[in-house]
């Protein structure tokens, strides 16, 4: 039977350690929802969504009560809005009238977020892709809780460059549309190399086109957890740290496992996935950046930074794994630069760069997260350092992302504030140095080889 | 059987464990396991209770529960025992 010491040492991750499950989210296929008309389409996919997540929220709360660990977020993912709405839409307007729906229908069902306005474009765009492309700007200025991703690239296909150029100009077009707001507009899009089609997080969530009609997935989170932990076994060699690490892991995973598995029996939907992230809020005592400062550094972002996360890493997912029956996602630290109240002091000390930041990123998941940069970046340079971030993935053959926010308006050294979870961000510097001829030969880098690894 | 754990954190005072013990009488909520420590003042008890029997949902056993803690100026905690198996059992 379980005894005092077990019981006290969960209620002290949950109440002051912040253990919390950061999200379950449901994913919804739409490839049922075509029709004739774009009203046609609109009306299935609000239909599917309210029926099929109807309960959703609901029995988040109950799971909540039961076991006395709060689930932070509840989302829904469903299949790329660019194969589900490509027959309808014949311009970028319609394509937004679907993004609306998508909103009404998150709304009613009272998640959080919804993600999959996507587009799966990593060798090349049909001329549906390429509008909702460009709709996106619009799409997440007059939506609220619509969360848009592009895969661009992947080890398979290549970086498609044409694509990545766009979006350079889509991100500064969603910047200018939402300038009032600090462009927050801007955190919701990611754009992906290697994208997982069974991603819970926000927001690069879809419903992949290799998954079942309904799925549960849930991502768990405790930087917290593991930074108490680590407090107990400082001035301990490495063998010691990554045992701490890996324990840790295990126990935040289980607690996942068991919410995911609940959900799944209560909602009568299949259990897909947990994601092993370690998922930071601006909250102190949540944050990676304080595990990095535990393991031994000053600041993130100084020098043994990017050997740190790779222990880091590798440790949340030696333990996770064993804690869970099925494992996917992003399953990696994530380092959310605004998200994070100690990666943000290290932004704003000088400590941590772009250039450290995608160092990192060749480590963990899931790419540059969450980066103010001046508002007045130009296209060609954000898309530099998305290619630059695509180029990480392919030949590394892992899930990259950017999400980058050029804040209108503001310069290197003052701050943007988006709320809540999103936090706020220092202005990061950015190399000065234009690459426009580069991003504009347009066309497509070849698949790396997959032999000859040096 | 779904049992439960019910964990009590606080600063001791007299009646504590009678208090929580009365309510659960008066809702069939049988007491299956107690134990208790007290450490610098601070009261810590655990009770393993199963709560098949209770008329009572779960969530307002849970809510009232935290009533009674707010009383008496404790914390009260009702919670499935799944979580904790899960997390220290393999």
């Amino acid at each position: 039977m379980i005894n005092i010491q077990e019981v006290s040492e969960t209620n002290e991750m949950i109440q002051k350690e912040n253990l919390d499950v950061r999200t379950i989210t449901m994913g919804i296929s739409l490839l049922d929802c075509t029709g004739h008309s774009l009203d046609e389409v609109c009306e299935r996919i609000y239909r599917k969504i309210t029926t099929v997540a109807k309960d959703l929220v609901k029995v988040g709360k109950e799971i909540e009560i039961q076991y006395g660990i709060p689930i932070v977020n509840k989302r829904i993912s469903v299949t790329p809005i660019s194969l589900v709405g490509g027959t309808v839409c014949k311009t970028e307007e319609d394509f937004v009238t679907i993004a609306k729906t998508l909103d009404r229908a998150a709304k009613t069902v009272g998640v959080n977020f919804i993600g999959g306005y996507s587009a799966l474009v990593s060798k090349g765009m049909t001329p549906a892709d390429e509008r909702l492309i460009r709709s996106i700007p619009a799409a997440l200025s007059e939506t609220d809780v619509v969360c848009s991703s592009v895969n661009v690239a992947s080890t398979k296909t290549g970086i498609n460059m044409d694509a990545v150029k766009l979006i350079g100009e889509m991100i500064k077009e969603a910047a200018q549309r939402t300038k009032e707001q600090d462009s927050n507009a801007c955190t919701k899009f990611v754009v992906f190399c290697n994208a997982p089609d069974d991603n819970p997080f926000m927001a690069g969530a879809f419903h992949g086109v290799t998954e079942a009609d309904a799925i549960i997935n849930v991502g768990v989170s405790g930087p917290g957890v593991v930074k108490a932990a680590l407090e107990a076994v400082r001035g301990e060699n490495f063998e010691v740290l990554c045992e701490t690490i890996k324990k840790t892991a295990f126990k935040i995973t289980r607690v996942g496992q068991l919410v995911a598995q609940e959900a799944s029996r209560r909602l009568q939907v299949p259990f897909g996935i947990i994601d092993l992230s370690l998922a930071p809020t601006p909250a102190v005592g949540d944050s990676v950046g304080e595990i990095l400062e535990e393991i031994g550094l000053e600041y993130a972002g100084a020098p043994g930074t990017t050997a740190a996360l790779a222990l880091l890493n590798d440790q949340v997912k030696k333990g996770g794994v064993m804690a869970s029956s099925y494992v996917g996602g992003l399953s990696g630290a994530f380092i959310p630069v605004s998200e994070d109240q100690r990666m943000i002091d290290a932004a704003a000390a000088g400590a941590l760069t772009l250039e450290k930041l995608e160092a990192m990123t060749c480590v963990c998941s899931v790419g540059l997260d969450m980066i103010a940069i001046a508002g007045d970046t130009k296209a060609t340079t954000i898309a530099g350092i998305i290619a630059d971030e695509m180029a990480l993935g392919m030949v590394n053959q892992k899930t990259t992302a950017v999400r980058i926010i050029p804040v209108i308006g503001k310069k290197e050294g003052d701050m943007a504030e988006f709320g809540g979870l999103l936090g706020h961000a220092p202005i990061m510097y950015v190399n000065p140095y234009s690459c426009d001829a580069f991003i504009n030969r347009g066309g497509r880098i070849p698949a790396p080889i997959h032999s000859f690894k040096n | 059987m779904n049992k439960a754990v019910i964990t009590v954190v606080g600063k001791d005072s007299v009646g504590i464990i009678a208090k929580v013990c009365t309510y659960l009488a008066n809702n069939q909520v049988n007491i299956l396991d107690i134990s208790q420590t007290i450490v610098q003042d601070y009261f810590n008890m655990m009770m393993i209770v199963d709560t098949n029997a209770s008329l009572k949902e779960f969530k307002t056993l849970s809510d009232e529960l935290v009533q009674i803690g707010e009383e008496i100026g404790v914390v009260i905690r009702l919670q499935n025992e799944e979580i904790f198996n899960m997390m220290h059992r393999i």
